[in-house]
């Protein structure tokens, strides 16, 4: 190791150290130096292995640098800056703590060179994730994050075997390409997959994030789903069965945005959407397509961070996030709501904006590859964003009734968070060179032509005109959504329940039986020895221990099935 | 733009004012006939044929909305449960 290459992951792990032991002005400045910092190191890391270490006989490559993984690695830091510049006046010094040691494993994840310190990391950025929504601080916040932890352990665990049978076969575990042939490759794939909120547990992401706190939904909607974007285009670039995997996520989430009630969980749910157009490039596999899902990732993880930051300052003055609760906001709150607006055009693939000069790659890359079916249903799921996120965000929490509510608009810290990243998403979109130069591949792309201005201006338009003609049959309703995590939240339940009663009403009827056997041997002992009285009594004695052993032996089993 | 004051305090903010919401409403439709009058002007490009058509993306982009909001409502039949279904 060089004296001139400081980790980058290792900067915010320390600061996030630092972060749980000081307070005041110490931590705010840690808190704003250290993703500068760290950027500085993201930029100084050269191509190749530059950091290996001797683990468990093995040597693991810590840093190993390359475009793609800079252009994360960067990305993830500029999101540290402005989520810390967010939070750093309300967030608890544990959030905080925990969201930049998120954010270090999730650096560490992006310059991993071998599958063993990337498994690492990413078990790292399951346990501090978690610790992020528990700071939530509710008690549907302490059970959502129990049910996340879950299902990211469950991920670990198959992503675990898969890596271990991986070096089994090829005794190597370098993060390389590969496709999705054999047992070991599916379960690294499905491990990953989990982590990109795909089908069919897709339902971690809408359920745990919206519970986090008004700052810690910022940095969970950055980190865990991008990382696993990376890791998709390292591992499994044109893995085929990626482009269908990508297509039902964003259709998924269009249809949960459109029937979900919590602004917050809409916002959710988009993720989900954006990141099933990152992982149907990853599948196209060409290489426009993973220069459009790697420049998307970048443009996303801003505009989602400005969104939810625009939701968060509406939940942090008014404790609400339900549309049904909200409404006619942007009187007193017009700084929040032009923020949330460019965010919401952003994310739309407005023109001018970065989702325009990032997301039509992918469709291009899917017309130039000649795949229509792709192609037609890119384009539906870019108009249906417009409508579950572009229009009904802002329309729902900013417009729509009057709720009667004037809260304040952000206060200073949080405003200039969202003035830094609304700039960038309009940087992006009008000046996009800059991140087309840091794409894995070198493209002369222009996203700036008469015909696709026209053809997306017309898309989003009367996607726009169909949201306020078909605003009758988009009523909000105070409900929930059945998604999959039912099987865990109270399929489990159903399951258990039912096999105590079956195991009870077994247990009565063998008892019974147990009971008249006994009864008989008694019987049948007192009759051989009846005029012993003391051999009769140690008997009871006897039946008595047989009757606890039976009783704690199924009072342990009836406990362990609950 | 379309939903009516029904508020507890209807206040007279000029965005939500019904002539301003009229003209919010006119510029919209201008900006949609523009932006189909726009493809006239524009190099004709078709990936893959159909999406060269005139106002195709604007007849896709409706249609597709319309239809996901349908099948969202329906499927909204079978999936939406009360705000309390999980609560023990």
């Amino acid at each position: 190791m060089t004296i001139d290459m400081v980790p980058p992951g290792l900067i915010m792990i320390v600061a996030a150290l630092l972060i749980a032991l000081t307070r005041g002005t110490v931590r705010t400045a840690i808190v704003l130096a250290a993703p500068l910092l760290t950027l500085w190191a993201v930029f100084q890391v050269p191509d190749g292995v530059s950091l290996s270490a001797p683990f468990l006989g093995y040597n693991i490559e810590l840093i190993e640098g390359s475009s793609v993984r800079r252009l994360f690695a960067t990305v993830f830091s500029i999101m540290a800056f402005a989520g810390g510049l967010y939070s750093f006046r309300t967030a608890r010094g544990v959030e905080l703590a925990a969201a930049f040691a998120y954010a270090g494993g999730s650096i560490g994840v992006a310059f991993s060179g071998d599958l063993i310190s990337f498994f690492l990391f990413w078990e790292w950025m399951a346990i501090f994730s978690t610790i992020v929504i528990l700071s939530g601080g509710s008690a549907a916040a302490r059970a959502a994050a129990f049910r996340y932890a879950l299902v990211h352990f469950l991920g670990g665990v198959i992503l675990m075997v898969g890596i271990a049978a991986l070096y089994v076969q090829t005794g190597s575990v370098d993060v390389a390409a590969m496709k999705a042939t054999d047992f070991a490759s599916w379960m690294v794939l499905i491990g990953i997959l989990i982590n990109a909120a795909a089908p069919p547990l897709s339902s971690w992401l809408p359920d745990a994030y919206p519970e986090s706190s008004p700052t810690g939904m910022v940095f969970l909607s950055a980190y865990t789903t991008k990382t696993a974007v990376l890791a998709l285009i390292l591992l499994f670039p044109g893995e085929k069965v990626l482009v269908f995997v990508g297509l039902y996520m964003a259709v998924y989430g269009i249809m949960y945005a459109l029937l979900e009630n919590d602004a917050r969980r809409i916002l959710a749910y988009s993720i989900v959407n954006q990141v099933g157009f990152m992982v149907t490039g990853i599948g196209i596999g060409t290489e426009m397509a993973i220069n459009g899902a790697a420049a998307h990732a970048f443009a996303h993880i801003i505009y989602k961070a400005l969104l939810l930051m625009s939701a968060g300052v509406v939940l942090h003055r008014t404790g609400k996030s339900r549309c049904t609760d909200l409404g006619g906001l942007f009187r007193t709150m017009p700084i929040t709501a032009f923020c949330g607006i460019i965010g919401a055009l952003a994310i739309s693939g407005v023109p001018l904006t970065s989702g325009f000069t990032t997301k039509t790659m992918i469709s291009e890359a899917a017309a130039l590859e000649h795949l229509p079916v792709v192609w037609f249903i890119l384009a539906a799921a870019s108009a249906g964003v417009f409508l579950h996120a572009g229009i009904k965000f802002p329309w729902f929490v900013f417009f729509q009734k009057d709720s009667g509510m004037r809260p304040k608009d952000a206060p200073w810290n949080m405003g200039l968070a969202m003035a830094l990243l609304s700039a960038l998403c309009i940087l992006l979109g009008v000046y996009p060179e800059p991140l087309y130069a840091m794409l894995p591949y070198p493209t002369d792309f222009h996203a700036y032509k008469g015909y696709k201005l026209v053809f997306y201006l017309q898309l989003l338009l009367f996607s726009g005109l169909a949201f306020f003609l078909l605003l009758p049959l988009m009523r909000r309703t105070r409900t929930v959504c059945l998604d999959t995590d039912w099987i865990y939240r109270k399929g489990g339940k159903a399951v258990g329940g039912a096999l105590t009663r079956v195991i009870s009403s077994g247990y009565q009827g063998a008892s019974a039986a147990v009971q008249g056997f006994l009864g008989k041997g008694q019987a049948t002992i007192s009759g051989l020895v009846g005029h012993e009285r003391r051999l009769g009594s140690s008997w009871a004695i006897g039946t008595s221990v047989l009757w606890v052993l039976v009783l704690l032996v199924g009072y342990a089993v009836i406990y362990t099935l609950r | 733009m379309t939903e009516k004051q029904s508020g507890p305090a209807p206040d007279n903010h000029w965005l939500v004012r019904p002539s301003t919401i009229r003209i919010l409403w006119i510029l919209f439709i201008a900006m949609l006939a523009a932006t189909v009058v726009a493809q006239l002007f524009v190099e004709p490009h078709a990936s893959f044929g159909i999406d060269g058509w005139l106002g195709f993306a604007a007849i896709f982009g409706f249609s597709s909305c319309a239809l996901m909001v349908v099948v969202a409502k329906l499927l909204g039949y079978i999936l939406k449960r009360p705000e309390g279904h999980y609560d023990d």
